[in-house]
């Protein structure tokens, strides 16, 4: 790599001739009379979302004229890699949208600013306390600081062919009253028939969407002892949504196995075509469902089932502010405005997702029968902080481990104890590592 | 006979590679619901042009593609010129040292990409390079120039060195022989490497995506990432116009540098 640097610094020469300046370059302190620049790393991606970030923006900067807001368009899938450099160089942008799993480990590094005492009351009191637990991390010095401002959420349903829904006769569950798994599991077994299969779980992520439905019968995955210690665990409460799902794949034969090994959008054609009645996904699957349909097709948005209880993990999209930031005053200011009660309403639309604020979810746009609006927005008051959100090195046990173990067990081709252990053991093997 | 076989072998061998591109072409031109379908259609039933109307409305891809094509360019033909003279060294010049060196190259190659990037991103901000499509070319030749000098070695080590010893022997002087009895010969292996850098560049995401942060400067690949969502879902039409229209400048500098490339096969022919 000496060879290349040296190259690269006469490249540097060379270029700076040929080029010129080129593209932005980096800021300059302001003087008194120009404004303060703020750079907002957005994750928007779908059409409406993108307008309403856009549009939240040029309002915010056509209002403040002293505060200027550059939109920045990020991507889900690079996010953290492309903020881990930003964050060593010195350079992350001041304002970064994100979601609440991966806070945890840059607020212990020190790179996120604690927002804990710099809330303002309005925004703090519109958001309820189990979404501001998404993101209440420990500081790294003892404490606990909040990294972000929760805006929005996902919460899992069913997304249902109506008319194999009406023609199997069930009960059709309501968010007062959704169905248990056991009857959930009867009503897959009514729908199977003449080729179609009542329900596909698409199990190429598992992890999220098995942890996230565990906590319907209490399945924690993860527990601190008293020494502080967090390990893994795996028992009877745990196991209950896996078996029930596994069932459904092996013994009931009510799961289409064909979308076992597919991503969350891959079994829709399927469904259009009615090889399936029931798809379990994130409440964000219904705009893929209204844009794509055939016309004629009816489809209903079903609450998840309910164990013990309906309680399910619930994780964040989130507004953070790098601890670098030169800004944060401004930066809190813009948060405070793009995350009021009328606009996560918008953005919420946008997304397809729960808004965390009180104001925004009783807006009517989210109370709407239309497209399961009234279904989606009831299923948030089941979301309780996900316990793995707090566990450092729950990424890592989450790929190397979590993903391939539950991947065989939903594949048939290991047991469900096997799969326990493997969870446990090599669980801890990586868990160990980042609690020395 | 014999003939309508190859033809129906080349048609066979075109349709295989264009398929991509065909298929490309098929999906930008499809609705939403047509997407969806489980029997996958060639031929759009109800064609439409809204996907090409939201990729071009919803994000700069003139811009951005042309951003995309100066980088590569520079980036490129940088590599090049710094290639070209060490390659010929190292060629040349055999040795315990050379064959460390070239060792070396390769197993440059093979560090992670994260363990670069971080450095590599200081030494910009240091440069006052972030930000910046120089930072970004910068960076470009720095990732690419390993491979190309180990390309370039290898097309110099396959021109004889006897050719260079005769030339000598008729009163050429070593720039001379160069330049009159190397360099022809070499063109094309010149071309395949400015190909390499070409492509490396022109698809290259993540450094551009730690690199540039300003909407203004951002590549092509920057901007057709915006079309997709966490989990791998994307919005497939719009993706796919904007893909579709992405291929377009290399295409035309694939169709320009793919002459200069058979020229100098032909060059390194008579040459021989």
């Amino acid at each position: 790599m000496r060879i290349t640097s040296a190259l690269a610094a006469a490249a540097v020469l060379t270029l700076a001739a040929a080029c010129g300046g080129g593209g932005g370059g980096s800021e300059s302190a302001p003087s008194s009379n120009e404004p303060v620049k703020i750079n907002f790393l957005s994750l928007a991606w779908q059409k409406e979302s993108v307008a309403a970030n856009k549009q939240l923006v040029d309002e915010w900067n056509k209002a403040n004229p002293t505060i200027q807001v550059t939109y920045v368009q990020g991507s889900w899938d690079n996010v953290n890699d492309q903020l881990v450099t930003q964050f060593a160089g010195g350079t992350a942008p001041d304002v970064i949208h994100n979601d609440s799993p991966a806070l945890s480990g840059f607020a212990a590094d020190g790179y996120l600013l604690d927002l804990k005492d710099k809330l303002p009351a309005e925004l703090k009191s519109d958001i309820p306390q189990p979404a501001w637990d998404t993101v209440t991390f420990s500081d790294g010095k003892g404490g606990q600081g909040v990294y972000g401002v929760p805006f929005l959420q996902e919460s899992q349903v069913i997304i249902a062919n109506k008319k194999l829904l009406d023609e199997a006769e069930v009960r059709v569950p309501t968010a007062d009253e959704p169905w248990t798994w056991d009857e959930f599991s009867e009503a897959a077994k009514k729908m199977t028939k003449g080729g179609s299969f009542g329900v596909a779980w698409a199990m190429k992520s598992p992890v999220n969407k098995t942890l996230n439905l565990a906590l319907n019968f209490g399945g924690t995955f993860f527990q601190t002892g008293a020494d502080g210690k967090t390990t893994v665990k795996v028992g009877p409460e745990e196991r209950e949504v896996l078996q029930r799902i596994h069932d459904q794949l092996y013994k009931d034969k009510s799961a289409d196995p064909d979308a076992l090994g597919q991503g969350t959008a891959d079994p829709l054609p399927a469904f259009y075509k009615g090889k399936f009645a029931m798809l379990p996904a994130g409440v964000y699957l219904r705009q893929q469902v209204v844009e794509q349909a055939p016309d004629g097709f009816e489809w209903v948005t079903l609450p998840a089932p309910k164990g013990t209880s309906a309680q399910q993990g619930a994780v964040s999209q989130t507004l953070s502010i790098a601890q670098e930031s030169e800004h944060p005053g401004e930066a809190m200011k813009f948060i405070s405005f793009f995350l009021n009660g009328a606009n996560q309403a918008k953005l919420a639309k946008g997304d397809w997702l729960l808004p965390t604020s009180q104001q925004a979810a009783a807006d009517p746009a989210m109370t709407t029968e239309e497209n399961g609006w009234d279904v989606a927005t009831a299923s948030a008051k089941n979301l309780v902080v996900a316990p793995f959100l707090k566990v450092n090195g729950f990424d890592e046990w989450k790929s190397k481990v979590a993903t391939p173990a539950l991947q065989e067990y939903f594949a048939n081709k290991i047991t469900i104890d096997q799969v326990a252990t493997k969870l446990v053991e090599d669980g801890n093997k990586v868990l160990e590592r980042y609690q020395r | 006979m014999r003939r309508v076989g190859q033809y129906a072998a080349l048609v066979a061998y075109v349709a295989f590679l264009a398929f991509p591109l065909l298929w490309l072409l098929s999906t930008a031109l499809k609705t939403p619901q047509e997407m969806a379908l489980t029997e996958p259609t060639w031929i759009p039933r109800e064609p439409t042009l809204a996907n090409f109307g939201d990729a071009f409305g919803e994000q700069d891809l003139i811009g951005a593609a042309l951003r995309s094509l100066v980088v590569a360019l520079f980036a490129s033909v940088i590599t090049v010129l710094i290639s070209l003279p060490a390659a010929y060294a190292m060629a040349r010049h055999r040795g315990l040292v050379n064959k460390l060196a070239i060792g070396w190259v390769l197993v440059s190659q093979v560090f992670p990409f994260i363990l670069i990037i971080i450095p590599l991103f200081m030494i910009l901000r240091d440069l006052d390079l972030i930000n910046t499509l120089p930072g970004l070319v910068v960076v470009h030749v720095t990732f690419t120039l390993p491979f190309a000098l180990w390309m370039l070695q290898g097309y110099v080590r396959a021109v004889p060195r006897e050719l260079e010893e005769a030339a000598a022997v008729d009163g050429a002087s070593r720039l001379r022989s160069i330049a009159s009895v190397v360099a022809p010969l070499l063109a094309p292996g010149v071309v395949a490497t400015l190909l390499f850098a070409f492509i490396s560049s022109w698809n290259e995401f993540m450094f551009a995506l730690v690199v540039l942060q300003n909407p203004d400067v951002m590549t092509l690949p920057l901007t057709l990432v915006r079309f997709t969502g966490p989990e791998g879902v994307a919005r497939l039409g719009p993706l796919a116009a904007a893909s579709l229209m992405a291929t377009i400048p290399s295409l035309i500098f694939f169709a320009i540098i793919q002459r200069r490339l058979k020229s100098g096969l032909m060059a390194g022919a008579v040459k021989g």
